[in-house]
């Protein structure tokens, strides 16, 4: 099989990059050892999140942000996005300081998307909160979307304009022929001009077989979800000093996560649900909303996820090899971010370089 | 209850007592679970308590298990009733909700005797209030003694339809119809395994005289019925099907179905114990050897819970699984166990000898595992149509997972309990492909739901 570019992995990265490299023109073919979505990007909890990021990803959040808004004209899909912002709560006068920190960090970057929201403003928006907290920071365009969807609205539309996807097709070896590329898969040979490792958990197998390894570590992440119940919060709620993140989708369930990790079989890709943490979470979410006491938990889960020991994903050209590039190492917030990253990766791919500053991506921070 | 046991078992039907009063004899620490409040399982449920009369109408396969509960009672087993188990692993740590809280308990050995539970089929009008399992029907008159009062339309197939409108009949229920949709081919199909069956004979006598009794008292059988459909403004008023070719209705505002029974592998499926397709019992199950044990070590499973045998065969299996409990303990000895277990190996087989003929006598037709009609709601929690879930086939999605993901299948407070099997069908059926392929959903805990606050209970004792 040949193809201009043959993207590993075939979650949001894989996707995104595949539809961006098609609308401008170039052939690629997206491959999954399982199915496209069968990992971080089907089960994740869908947080369209600019708030509280790292510096360094603030110009690509914002600019992601923007195509979110009007994803509906990239993937013909609305993905379920809805933009209710997200809150970070204060319980304290020290929570209050820290968030203001947050705040003064943002505007000395030049960017103005998060704020500081006092009591009254917070109980307006939040009415069901319970009395002791004392004020928030929010970003008013933060949300959510419901990430299988996305991710088919991508495949989609990726798929519409030419990209093939390959599921079941492990990736088990490369090499450079010329200056283009030979892949063994588990269903044959691949062939390519250019190579993509979107591998999400698994990148650091790829990058190692460019001579590149990289400390990653993939991690399993657990999030439980209620049964319905009628909407009574509308942003996305975390809180300066908890672990809290929940949110209530349209359907009216909710959302709990807040990065608490399950006990994690890599080799098996076996995850198992460590309920005493969850258990904490459900008393956070409690000591929030004691109305909730009563709703009953319908299902708990994990997905595998890569983490970058500076939390930061490796955005690049590969360093020993031309024509191999690198998007992987989310660190669990990948999702909002990856309209953006498809763009960045055609155009580093096609034109060799991209407005957005990536240089604190590069995987040469690894050597 | 303790932290730890040697053996816990789950579930006080057949198996679960058998296996716990084997082992407890035995000198092991053992406790038994059940979500519900009376011993004795789907088929003897209530037992203990029951008034004399109700016990006759529920005819004599009942009353075994009185000496049962019995022996149970007398050995040393604790019983933890009304305790719902909602979370097993593979290193046998068992989520329990006991009086209102979460805990976590650890087994050296783990029996899971979760039993059946009916097999929902979607078919046209299935939501409408007024159309219950025939086993919902059952349960209300074993442990209640509530019978419908307005008349009855019993429809579906397999033999416990057969028994709960002989079990009417003599309630003094007005059943107006007993409509049986097993296909007629299926007779032929059956007829190479009649033989066999004839080995427990018992069984078929029992269903010509249950049949025979039922016609004297002017019930309609009907044979061979088809296109079954519930019909009704808000709720059920009129059942409708074909028969012979010919559109009938009958006007009722109750009707009961059954389409056999499947094991309840939830809690085997949550553990991620390997499960296989059983063609002939059109279901999956989990995988185990002739001791039942299943892939994971630690995990046996016994009685219905493994595959379909029946309430006999599972109180025998029981006690085999015990026997492999005591044996894995290293309180008998390998010799000790095979000796032990050899009349009841030798019952169980007996008691088998009528299954296959049974699987391809009742054998649902593909027209209902699959239905055609797109407009039927598939998943009733989230109100997900057949329609929809075909649609997700067309649109790349290749198992039941993902379809699962797109559709939200099966993501509802039941967790897919009725609509998991009747997916594969559908995506099976979409894809011209075996239902094995298709898979089941990928089983995720809890078993059964439980609120913010009693899970918040779990870190009590920590503090
Ligand atoms: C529980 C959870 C909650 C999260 N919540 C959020 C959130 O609220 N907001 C947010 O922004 N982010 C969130 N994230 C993070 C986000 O989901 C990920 O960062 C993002 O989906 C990563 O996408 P990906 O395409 O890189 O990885 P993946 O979706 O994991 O895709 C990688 C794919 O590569 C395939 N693959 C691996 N190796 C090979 C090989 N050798 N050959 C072929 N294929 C291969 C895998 O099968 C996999 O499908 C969350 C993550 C998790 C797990
Ligand atoms: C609705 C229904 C009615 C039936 N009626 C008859 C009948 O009248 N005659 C007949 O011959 N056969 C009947 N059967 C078939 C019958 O279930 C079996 O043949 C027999 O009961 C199997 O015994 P068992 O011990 O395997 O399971 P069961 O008798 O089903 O016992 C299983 C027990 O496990 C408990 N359990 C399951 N999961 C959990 C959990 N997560 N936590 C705690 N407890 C749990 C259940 O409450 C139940 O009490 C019926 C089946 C069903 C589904």
């Amino acid at each position: 099989m040949n193809t201009d570019v043959l993207i590993v992995g075939g979650g949001l990265m894989g996707s995104s990059i595949a539809l961006q490299l098609a609308m401008r023109g170039f052939k690629s073919i997206v491959l999954d050892k399982q199915s496209p979505g069968r990992h971080a990007s089907g089960v994740n909890a869908g947080g369209l999140r600019q708030i509280n990021r790292d510096p360094a990803e603030i110009p690509l959040t914002v600019e992601a942000a923007k195509m979110w808004r009007d994803i509906e004209s990239l993937v013909d899909s609305d993905c379920d996005a809805r933009f209710p912002g997200q809150i970070r709560v204060a319980e304290n006068e020290a929570d209050m300081q820290k968030l203001q920190q947050r705040v003064d960090l943002v505007r000395s970057l030049g960017y103005q998307h998060e704020e500081i929201i006092d009591k009254k403003e917070l109980y307006q928006l939040v009415p069901a909160l319970a009395p002791h907290c004392v004020g928030a920071l929010i970003c008013r365009e933060d949300g959510y979307a419901r990430p299988y969807h996305a991710l088919t609205a991508f495949r989609l539309k990726a798929e519409s304009l030419g990209v093939k996807y390959y599921s079941a097709t492990e990736v088990n070896s490369l090499r450079q022929e010329g200056e283009g590329w030979e892949v063994r898969t588990s269903k044959g040979m691949f062939k390519s001009d250019v190579l993509v490792n979107c591998a999400g958990a698994w990148a650091n197998n790829i990058s190692t077989m460019l001579d590149e390894p990289v400390p990653l570590t993939p991690t399993a992440l657990m999030l439980m979800v209620t049964e319905r119940l009628p909407h009574f919060v509308a942003p996305v709620m975390g809180a300066a000093s908890r672990k809290l993140s929940f949110k209530q989708m349209q359907n009216g369930t909710l959302i709990i996560g807040g990065a608490l990790l399950a006990k994690l079989d890599f080799a098996t890709e076996k995850t198992e649900i460590d309920w005493r943490k969850l258990a904490e979470s459900a008393e956070t979410v409690s000591h929030f909303f004691p109305q909730l006491k009563d709703v009953r938990i319908v299902r708990a889960w994990a997905g595998i996820e890569s983490y970058m020991p500076d939390n930061i994903p490796v955005i690049s050209a590969s360093q020993s090899f031309k024509n191999a590039y690198h998007a992987f190492g989310f660190s669990a917030h990948g999702f909002q971010l990856s309209p953006i990253i498809g763009k960045i990766m055609a155009s580093l791919i096609i034109d060799g370089k991209t407005d957005l500053p990536i240089e604190p991506f590069h995987i040469s921070r690894f050597n | 209850m303790k932290d730890n046991y040697q053996l816990v078992i789950i579930g006080g039907g057949p198996a679960g007592l058998a296996a716990a009063t084997t082992a407890a004899n035995q000198g092991v620490c053992c406790a038994l679970l059940d979500e519900q409040p009376t011993l004795g399982g789907q088929i003897y449920r209530a037992i203990e308590s029951i008034p004399k009369q109700r016990t006759q109408q529920l005819g004599d396969e009942y009353t075994r298990g009185k000496p049962l509960v019995t022996a149970f009672r007398e050995s040393d087993t604790e019983y933890y009733p009304e305790t719902k188990v909602w979370s097993l692993n593979k290193q046998r740590e068992i989520g329990v909700l006991y009086k209102d809280e979460a805990r976590i308990i650890q087994a050296d050995q783990v029996i899971v005797a979760s039993g059946a539970m009916e097999r929902p089929i979607p078919f046209k009008g299935w939501t409408l209030p007024g159309v219950m399992q025939a086993g919902a029907g059952q349960i209300l008159f074993k442990s209640a003694g509530v019978v419908p009062d307005n008349g009855v339309v019993l429809a579906g197939s397999g033999p416990l339809l057969l028994l709960l409108a002989w079990q009417y009949l003599h309630a003094g229920v007005d059943v107006k119809a007993l409509l049986d949709v097993t296909p007629l081919s299926n007779h032929l199909l059956a007829l190479p395994k009649l033989p066999k069956a004839l080995l427990a004979h018992h069984y078929l006598t029992k269903g010509i005289g249950y049949q025979i009794e039922l016609k004297r008292a002017g019930i309609p059988l009907l044979f061979g019925v088809s296109d079954l459909r519930a019909e009704g403004e808000g709720y059920l008023q009129k059942v409708s099907f074909k028969h012979f070719g010919k559109q009938k209705n009958i006007e009722s505002e109750l009707l009961l179905t059954h389409f056999g029974v499947i094991p309840h592998a939830w809690l085997t499926q949550s553990a991620d114990c390997k499960h296989q397709w059983d063609d002939s019992q059109q279901c999956w199950r989990p995988e185990h050897d002739e001791w039942g044990n299943t892939s994971l070590d630690g995990i046996i499973v016994a009685g219905d819970g493994a595959g379909i045998h029946g309430a006999r065969s599972a109180e025998h299996a029981g006690r085999l699984a015990g026997l492999e409990a005591l044996f894995a303990l290293g309180i008998i000895s390998q010799t000790e166990r095979n000796k032990q277990g050899i009349q009841d190996r030798k019952w169980m087989k007996d008691e088998r000898y009528i299954r296959p003929f049974l699987e391809a006598y009742f054998k649902i037709p593909q027209s209902l595992l699959a239905t055609a009609d797109n407009d039927t709601i598939v998943c009733r929690c989230e109100e997900v149509t057949a329609g929809q879930i075909r649609d997700a086939v067309k649109k790349g999605h290749d198992n039941s997972n993902q379809v699962k993901f797109f559709t939200r299948c099966g993501m509802g407070s039941c967790q897919g309990r009725q609509c998991s099997n009747a997916v594969a069908h559908i995506v099976a059926d979409e894809k011209g492909e075996s239902v094995e392929k298709m898979g089941h959903f990928r089983g995720r805990p809890p078993v059964a739901p439980l609120t913010l606050d009693q899970l918040a209970c779990l870190n009590k004792e920590l503090i």
